[in-house]
């Protein structure tokens, strides 16, 4: 029983980790640039294809699909914003909802069209090799996603406080006019912003395509997973996002285990409410980033 | 043409989107407060009027009234909620969306009103009792003209009422609007619950005219998108808004899914709909309404126009 509960907990974690990644792309988005990304769950899926298609055509290792995936995603990031975001940015909310909202199903649309509603499971090895530590018995890919989720959450953060770039990113998300009279490139900083936001997502995505076979309904989940991850940690926070995902990933895990499934998916909502109502902020209530 | 059952049930559905985009409306365009949960409401709605008419056989009238007291008193907790806890803005569009995949998700579980399998409505008879709100495709699309056509004329009544005056000096400036004496933590519980309640209305309608209740479609997200389109296409805060939205997006989207189907290609309809709602908010961020209000100013409008001054969300 207690090695059942231990192995629980422990998936739980490691999944928890990749939410959180998930959810920091999210997060740094909106700490920068006051927007939300409602179509951060098709990023994510972009990844999960990314990871899909270079592992069938070159049978490369996850994790080089997952930095390929990073790679694009930034790419695709940059130019979303530049070409369409950019201009709805200092918009009402809803605009900007409304705005995503048809991103997403421009996304889906285009996934659906060009692979279908079938599901596609990745083939990794390592979704066939364990790792024992005494009572806990974990696979391979899991670890794997966890440990490169949890490396580059580390990195990022460190990019971000000590780097001259992560200092006038945290200078824009402090103080958009401030930024731009000391003579910062904001648009070029919002873009990269952007792009570093759906590089988490799409690396988050390839990390997980050995767990979650790659299908365009995914998406709505991810996006929604996601919400549920920043809300909870609070919204904009670097260290929430983790906070966040951690929860959330074992709460699913330990729900799966004493409810039915479809309490499963309830509950992570029942908690974000809760939270809402008790801690509108989040746990690291932070106004700003 | 006029005659076509397809038309006639398109033209169904466009108005009770009318109607149910009259509500989200009300809330947004005039109460200034975002909600991307409506389906929520439109499901309690249409759960209501199921469960009363499948399982017990009563009236879809008392349906209708359950549902409209359950949704509102639901939309007055969660807005009394938030706002006591200052979630506002952005947050309390999120707990919206929130609720309405928590209720989705329970829905699907419980077992009483049908989970996934859905609740379904006895087939019609063809005989249309209105006592138990029960006809054909033209009986209901006669309904669904009367539910939009009260939906127009209460938006109108209510912008013009004293409410709308202090709904519209709530959402431009919340503490202006306090400074003035206007209790807004009641007033924005008041809009919230009655957007809540006139949702629900159109919800049980809606339930009826498809005949079939499932959590998925009636509680899901895609659902609260759909209701919202009409009144960001059409125009926000404005009266025509929501019809003129429902009448362009609705018929296109089953245009393009039917053209999607036929073609093969599933993803056709989200494409359309996706760049439609970019360049809308894009090229008309006011919407349709306002822009062909404003196209028969510059050639001499009739003089009946001040009917349909709008009255547009500021930023």
């Amino acid at each position: 029983m207690l090695s059942l509960w231990l192995n629980v907990l422990a998936s739980g974690i490691l999944l928890g980790l990749v939410y959180g990644l998930v959810a920091l792309g999210l997060t740094i988005i909106f700490g920068v640039m006051r927007v939300v990304n409602f179509a951060h769950g098709e990023m994510v899926v972009f990844g999960v294809y990314i990871g899909y298609w270079t592992v069938r055509l070159w049978s490369v290792p996850i994790i080089v699909a997952a930095a390929i995936a990073a790679v694009v995603m930034f790419v695709f990031g940059y130019l979303l914003e530049t070409l369409i975001v950019k201009r709805f940015v200092n918009r009402p909310h809803h605009y900007q909802f409304i705005v995503f909202i048809g991103l997403s199903l421009l996304f889906s649309g285009t996934l659906l069209v060009a692979f279908g509603p079938d599901p596609r499971p990745t083939a990794s090895q390592l979704s066939f090799q364990t790792v024992s530590l005494g009572l806990v018995t974990l696979d391979l890919a899991r670890v794997q996603a966890a440990a490169t989720a949890g490396l580059l959450i580390v990195l990022l953060g460190a990019y971000l406080k000590f780097s001259s770039f992560g200092r006038s990113l945290r200078a824009a998300a402090d103080n958009r006019l401030g930024g731009l009279i000391v003579g910062l490139n904001i648009p070029r900083v919002y873009a990269v912003t952007f792009g570093i936001g759906a590089a988490c997502a799409g690396v988050a995505g390839a990390l997980i395509s050995p767990l979650f076979d790659a299908q365009p309904y995914l998406a709505v989940d991810f996006t929604l997973l996601a919400f549920v991850t920043v809300i909870v940690g609070g919204l904009g926070s670097f260290g929430g996002a983790l906070l966040g995902g951690l929860m959330i990933g074992v709460a699913e895990a330990i729900a799966a285990l004493m409810f039915t499934p479809s309490m499963k998916t309830a509950l992570p909502y029942a908690l974000l409410i809760i939270i809402l109502v008790f801690r509108p902020r989040g746990f690291f209530g932070a106004k700003e980033i | 043409m006029l005659a076509n059952p397809y038309v006639i049930s398109l033209m169904t559905i466009v108005l009770l989107f009318t109607f149910l985009g009259q509500s989200w409306n009300l809330m947004l365009g005039i109460g200034g407060q975002l909600s991307i949960g409506h389906a929520l409401f439109v499901g309690l709605g249409a759960y209501s009027v199921g469960v009363l008419y499948v399982k017990y056989g009563i009236s879809p009238w008392v349906g209708l009234l359950t549902g409209m007291i359950l949704a509102g008193s639901v939309g007055a907790s969660i807005a009394w909620l938030s706002f006591r806890f200052q979630v506002r803005g952005i947050y309390f569009a999120l707990l919206t969306i929130a609720a309405a995949e928590f209720a989705r998700i329970m829905f699907s579980g419980w077992e009483f009103v049908g989970a996934m399998q859905g609740l379904f409505f006895p087939a019609p008879t063809g005989g249309i009792e209105i006592s138990m709100l029960r006809g054909d495709t033209r009986f209901y699309y006669f309904v669904a003209l009367a539910l939009a056509a009260l939906g127009i004329i209460g938006t109108e009544f209510i912008s013009r009422s004293y409410l709308g005056y202090v709904w519209r000096a709530m959402r431009d400036d919340e503490s202006a609007a306090r400074a003035l004496g206007v209790r807004t933590f009641q007033h924005k519980i008041l809009v919230i619950s009655i957007s809540a309640a006139t949702a629900a209305a159109g919800g049980g309608v809606l339930a009826l005219v498809q005949g079939s209740i499932f959590p998925d479609s009636i509680m899901g997200m895609g659902l609260s998108v759909d209701v919202l389109i009409g009144p960001v296409v059409g125009g926000l805060g404005t009266t025509f808004g929501p019809l003129v939205g429902s009448l362009a997006a609705i018929p296109l989207n089953h245009l393009m899914s039917a053209l999607g189907d036929s073609l093969r290609i599933p993803g056709l309809n989200n494409i359309t709909y996706g760049v439609v709602l970019i360049s809308v908010v894009w090229f008309l961020p006011d919407g349709i309404w306002p822009a062909i209000v404003r196209l028969c100013k510059a050639i001499q409008a009739p003089p009946t126009a001040w009917l349909w001054q709008s009255r547009k969300v500021e930023e």
